[in-house]
């Protein structure tokens, strides 16, 4: 059954986690995402799962690790500092293969910074963010139907591939309320194995989940075994939404709340007759290269919008490679590229 | 003929990596004769810290976990919550549990989790070689206090174990030391009691172990043994704190 409900992004994606199926949610408090922790706490005990308010980032990670650990779909979320906190835990995740959903609403930063949208942990994200050579899927939603719905793609992902899984949105997303079709509680996601899970050693022999490997050799095989899946990950998993590309002499990149103000542009002009299209990556990683491997033509020119300075950009132009001119148009710190700015940077590229 | 002692089940017939004397041996043993007299092996899960006894799970032949240096109470919690019939237990030395952990050793007390703590004091940093923990004594020398511990530059050693029993949700606490086989039975009763009470759901529950590091104490490990006994325990009292 189809229920249609007002939410905010940062309830559709605490509901999502719910009906994907997440029975352990630890968080600690911080601005632009205290919805979520607060929704958790309420909805967290009637789905029969648990809610914990940590004492700290790093204890909510540590104890998603646990609760992964235990088999069992976990998450927790934050916005910019406090991921940065988070960054030893996700480290161990991935070093431990340990499945998870972990939200960033990101804020304006370096350092404190403030509440305001902001994109610029996108190098954070899809790098890896802590130690070591690894990555997360990164899954950036635009629309608040949108937060809902990749909420059981990311346990999905993180469940099959067995790596934890962030879910890139800013406070905008989280704020803004949107009407959702939410699925029926009943949804089935799929079920992935964990021969590992800690479930106590009752007819099977012991199991050790961890992430150190001393011998020597182990730990180059353990990362070899590890870009294997990675490179499996950007074969299969790369997402995003494209408009009007097969004409488009111009095209747009953009991501979450930036692609919609993007998107606009582009309907805007092309009312005008204006050969202008949009692509919006969804996955960040793994980045949508195959979009631009099949768009890029002769003429064809990127314009890449960020509320950062430059950081999706680089993707950009490691997936165009030079085949076609990149131009960059970015804000940060709470600043929103504006309509107005775009089509005025889009003036003055197409000449 | 009786037989009245074995090797326990829950522990594997391999050597450890531990130094000579060194009393992580003994405490993985007597957690394993519990494990077996509680018959609880095949519901278990250890966690296991950052330290000496990082690898304890190549030890202990039942499900473990590996904590980043000081969360082991943090994934502790994870665990013990998303499957509640397990018998959960961390195994954490003293800069694990009382330094880079103790907010998380605090708070996780603070809640009652249904756990069972080991705590490994062995006043130094055995891994990494032989630093100062929060438990190193006044005027004990460290790779990091040459001169020996200074109150005045490094304050006084953490008794952790008496500001965790001042906690309400905090349900038994007890110093014990490996010093001499009367007092390892001591432990072995100790730990036991932190384990029944977990299986009896009656909150959290830790046992901070005197344990002998006669590498970084600069002793044999007879000497070491003695000096638990002679000097460690004027800091750190033996009994039942709470």
């Amino acid at each position: 059954m189809l229920k249609k409900i007002l939410m905010s992004g940062n309830e559709a994606l605490a509901e999502g986690a719910i009906q994907a199926g997440c029975s352990f949610y630890a968080g600690y408090p911080i601005t632009p995402q205290n919805e979520i922790p607060a929704y958790m706490a309420r909805r967290m005990p009637e789905a029969k799962g648990v809610f914990i308010q940590a004492e700290s980032e790093l204890a909510a990670i540590n104890m998603v690790f646990g609760a992964s650990a235990a088999g069992v779909r976990a998450m927790t979320s934050s916005s910019s500092p406090g991921i940065s906190l988070k960054q030893e835990g996700i480290s161990y995740l991935a070093g431990a293969q340990l499945p998870c959903v972990v939200v960033n609403m990101m804020r304006g930063g370096p350092g404190l910074g403030n509440i305001a949208p902001a994109q610029s942990d996108y190098f954070q994200a899809t790098r890896g963010g802590g130690h070591g050579d690894y990555h997360c899927i990164v899954l950036a939603p635009a629309y608040v139907q949108e937060a809902y719905d990749l909420m059981f793609k990311a346990f999905d992902l993180a469940d099959n591939y067995w790596m934890p899984v962030i879910i890139l949105g800013d406070g905008c997303l989280g704020q803004m309320m949107e009407p959702v079709l939410t699925q029926n509680a009943k949804r089935k996601t799929k079920n992935a194995k964990k021969p590992w899970a800690l479930t106590g050693c009752k007819d099977r022999i012991p199991n050790v989940v961890k992430s150190f490997y001393l011998r020597e050799g182990d730990l180059e095989r353990f990362n070899l075994l590890l870009q294997n899946k990675y490179r499996q990950v950007q074969q299969k998993e790369q997402l995003y939404e494209g408009a009007f590309l097969d004409d488009a002499k111009i095209i747009l990149i953009a991501y979450g709340t930036m692609a919609r103000v993007a998107k606009s542009v582009v309907d805007r002009l092309r009312q005008k007759g204006k050969k202008i299209g949009l692509i919006r990556p969804i996955s960040l990683w793994p980045f949508p290269k195959k979009a631009f491997t099949q768009y890029t033509r002769r003429n064809t020119q990127y314009l890449v919008i960020e509320m950062s300075y430059g950081q999706m950009l680089e993707d950009v132009e490691l997936a165009v490679n030079g085949k076609a001119p990149v131009e960059f148009l970015g804000r940060s710190g709470g600043g929103i590229p504006t309509e107005k700015e775009i089509m005025d940077k889009i003036k003055k590229i197409s000449g | 003929m009786k037989q009245i002692f074995t090797h326990p089940k829950s522990l594997r017939k391999i050597s450890t990596h531990y130094c000579p004397g060194c009393g992580h041996g003994i405490a993985h043993r007597l957690i394993s004769e519990v494990v077996d007299e509680l018959k609880i092996r095949e519901k278990v899960v250890g966690v296991a810290p950052v330290g000496c006894a990082v690898v304890a799970y190549d030890y202990w032949d039942f499900d473990c976990c590996e904590a980043a240096h000081g969360r082991a109470l943090a994934v502790a919690t994870g665990i013990k919550r998303s499957r509640p019939d397990i018998v959960v237990f961390t195994y954490q030395g003293d800069g694990d549990l009382a330094a880079i952990g103790t907010n998380e050793t605090l708070h996780a007390a603070n809640r009652g989790e249904n756990l069972t703590v080991i705590f490994i004091n062995n006043a130094v940093y055995g891994m990494t070689g032989g630093q100062m923990a929060p438990t190193t004594l006044l005027g004990q020398k460290t790779a990091t206090t040459p001169l020996g511990r200074d109150s005045k530059l490094q304050g006084y050693p953490l008794r952790i174990s008496e500001i965790l029993a001042q906690l309400p949700a905090v349900r038994y606490i007890e110093r014990v030391a490996l010093s001499s086989p009367k007092e390892v039975l001591k432990a072995r009763g100790a730990i036991k009691e932190a384990f029944q009470n977990q299986i009896d759901h009656l909150g959290f529950s830790l046992v901070e172990i005197l344990s002998p590091c006669p590498t970084y104490w600069g002793l044999s490990p007879k000497a070491a043994m003695d000096w638990i006994r002679d000097v460690m325990v004027k800091e750190f009292p033996l009994g039942r704190i709470k």
